[in-house]
C-alpha cells in the first residue's frame, strides 16, 4: 500500500517537472531576442521570403547568390548579404552599431543561442553602408573606431543602383 | 478593292513610320560615348560573357613620378591599410620608376594585376579559388582561399599580397580577411555597374588622363582605337600571358 503511494506521489512529481521546465526555460529568457528589421523588403512577408523560409534557408540562398556574384558577376539584390546586412544592421537609441558575436546584433542573436559559428564576418563588414553614407554630414552615427575614414568623401557608394 | 488598297496604304505609312522612328533612334544613339556607353550596360541579372574583355591602357608619358593619386584612390576605394611593414603591407597598385642606365630616361608607371589571358596564378592554385572571369577580370575567391601562396610566387608582376592580420572597416564593396591572397579586381564591382575602376577614375579626375579602361573586345572603343592606332606593349610579352594591362611610351 505504501508503495501505490510513492509511485503516485513520484508521477505527480514528474508531471509538475515537465509541466514547470519549459516555463522556467522562458522565465530564464534564453530565448533570442531578435533585433528588428529596418523596413519590409516585401510587403507580404516582411523580408524577401516568407520568415520561415527564411530561417531554414537563408544560408543556402547566401551561399548560391556568393558564388553568383563572384565567378559570374550577378548583382541581384534578393539574396545579396550587404542588403540583408542594409536592412536587419540598424543602430541603436545612440546611434551604436552592434557587432557579429554580440546577443543584440542580427545574425548573432539567434546564431549564440544556436551555437552555430559562422565566417561571414572575418571578411565581410558586419556593418551596413548607410553607417559610413551619413558621416561626412553627421559624424555622430559613425560607427566606433570608424573615425579614419570620417574625413573622406570618396568613399565607396556601394550598392549604388 | 479600295479597302483592300486603303489598308495596303495604311501599312506602308506604319511601315514609314516604323522606318523613320528607328533612323531618328539611332541617331539619337550614335555620336560617339552615348552608343559606347549603350553597348556596355549589363543588368544585375545577366551573368558576364566572354563578349566583353576588360583592359587597361597607360600612358607612361602622361604619368609623372611624383604622382601617387591612383594608389591613394585605391586603398580609399578598398580601405587598404598597412601596418608600417612595407615588406607584408598590401599593395593592390603600385608606382614604379625605371631608369634607362644608358640614357637616364626616367620612365614612371602604375603596375597592379595585369589580368592575363592565361594567367599563371590561375594555373597554379589548388583550390580553384584563384580564377578568370569570361569577361577577363583575374580574381580571387576568398572562399575558398586557403592561402598557401603559390599565386604570389608564380605571378610575374608581383601583383598579389597576402593579408598577415585580421581586418576590420572592410568597404561593403569589398571584402577582405585575415590568411587570403588578394590583389587588383579591376574594381569588379564598379565595374558591373558600368563603371570604371577607381584608379582610372582618380587619374582622369586628377586631369593627368594616363589611364583609360574599356573593352578590348569591341573595335569601337576608345582603348581599343588607341591601341590599334598607337600600339601598346605588355610587360614581360615573352611569358606570352596576353596581358589585359597594356602600356604605351615603354
Amino acid at each position: 500500500m505504501s508503495v501505490g503511494l510513492h509511485k503516485k506521489k513520484l508521477k505527480l512529481l514528474l508531471a509538475g517537472l515537465i509541466l514547470t521546465l519549459p516555463l522556467s526555460l522562458f522565465a530564464e529568457g534564453n530565448l533570442p531576442i531578435v533585433p528588428k528589421a529596418k523596413a519590409k523588403a516585401t510587403a507580404e512577408y516582411g523580408c524577401v521570403n516568407p520568415v520561415a523560409d527564411m530561417r531554414k534557408n537563408h544560408m543556402e540562398y547566401l551561399l548560391h547568390q556568393r558564388d553568383q556574384t563572384m565567378h559570374k558577376g550577378i548583382r541581384t539584390k534578393k539574396y545579396s548579404l550587404a542588403k540583408c546586412i542594409e536592412c536587419h544592421v540598424t543602430p541603436d537609441k545612440n546611434g551604436k552599431y552592434a557587432e557579429y558575436g554580440d546577443d543584440d546584433f542580427f545574425c548573432s542573436s539567434c546564431h549564440n543561442y544556436a551555437a552555430v559559428s559562422i565566417d561571414c564576418f572575418q571578411c565581410h563588414n558586419d556593418k551596413p553602408q548607410s553607417a559610413y553614407s551619413s558621416l561626412s554630414s553627421n559624424k555622430q552615427s559613425l560607427p566606433e573606431g570608424h573615425e579614419k575614414f570620417a574625413s573622406n568623401d570618396t568613399l565607396p557608394s556601394g550598392d549604388a543602383e | 478593292m479600295s479597302n483592300t488598297e486603303s489598308s495596303k496604304n495604311t501599312e506602308l505609312t506604319r511601315r514609314k513610320f516604323l522606318g523613320t522612328a528607328a533612323a531618328s533612334a539611332g541617331l539619337a544613339i550614335a555620336p560617339g560615348v552615348l552608343l559606347f556607353r549603350v553597348a556596355q550596360a549589363k543588368p544585375a541579372a545577366q551573368a558576364v560573357t566572354s563578349k566583353v574583355r576588360w583592359g587597361m591602357l597607360i600612358d607612361s608619358t602622361k604619368c609623372s613620378t611624383g604622382c601617387n593619386d591612383c594608389v591613394t584612390a585605391c586603398k580609399t576605394e578598398h580601405h587598404l591599410e598597412g601596418h608600417n611593414r612595407p615588406e607584408t603591407d598590401v599593395q593592390w597598385i603600385r608606382k614604379l620608376k625605371v631608369t634607362d642606365k644608358q640614357t637616364g630616361h626616367v620612365m614612371s608607371l602604375p603596375m597592379m594585376c595585369q589580368h592575363c589571358e592565361n594567367p599563371p596564378c590561375v594555373d597554379v592554385c589548388p583550390t580553384g579559388a584563384s580564377f578568370k572571369r569570361a569577361d577577363g577580370i583575374v580574381l580571387v575567391d576568398r572562399h575558398i582561399c586557403i592561402g598557401c601562396r603559390y599565386c604570389m610566387m608564380a605571378c610575374p608582376y608581383k601583383a598579389r599580397s597576402f593579408e598577415h592580420e585580421e581586418v576590420d572597416d572592410q568597404a561593403v564593396s569589398a571584402p577582405r580577411g585575415k590568411g587570403t591572397v588578394e590583389a587588383c579586381t579591376m574594381c569588379v564591382y564598379r565595374v558591373d555597374r558600368d563603371k570604371q575602376p577607381a584608379c582610372v577614375e582618380a587619374c582622369s579626375e586628377a586631369e593627368h588622363g594616363a589611364m583609360l579602361f574599356g573593352d578590348l573586345n569591341d573595335p569601337e572603343s576608345e582603348i581599343s582605337k588607341r591601341l590599334a592606332e598607337y600600339g601598346g606593349k605588355q610587360i614581360r610579352a615573352d611569358l606570352g600571358l596576353n596581358t589585359g594591362v597594356r602600356y604605351q611610351g615603354i
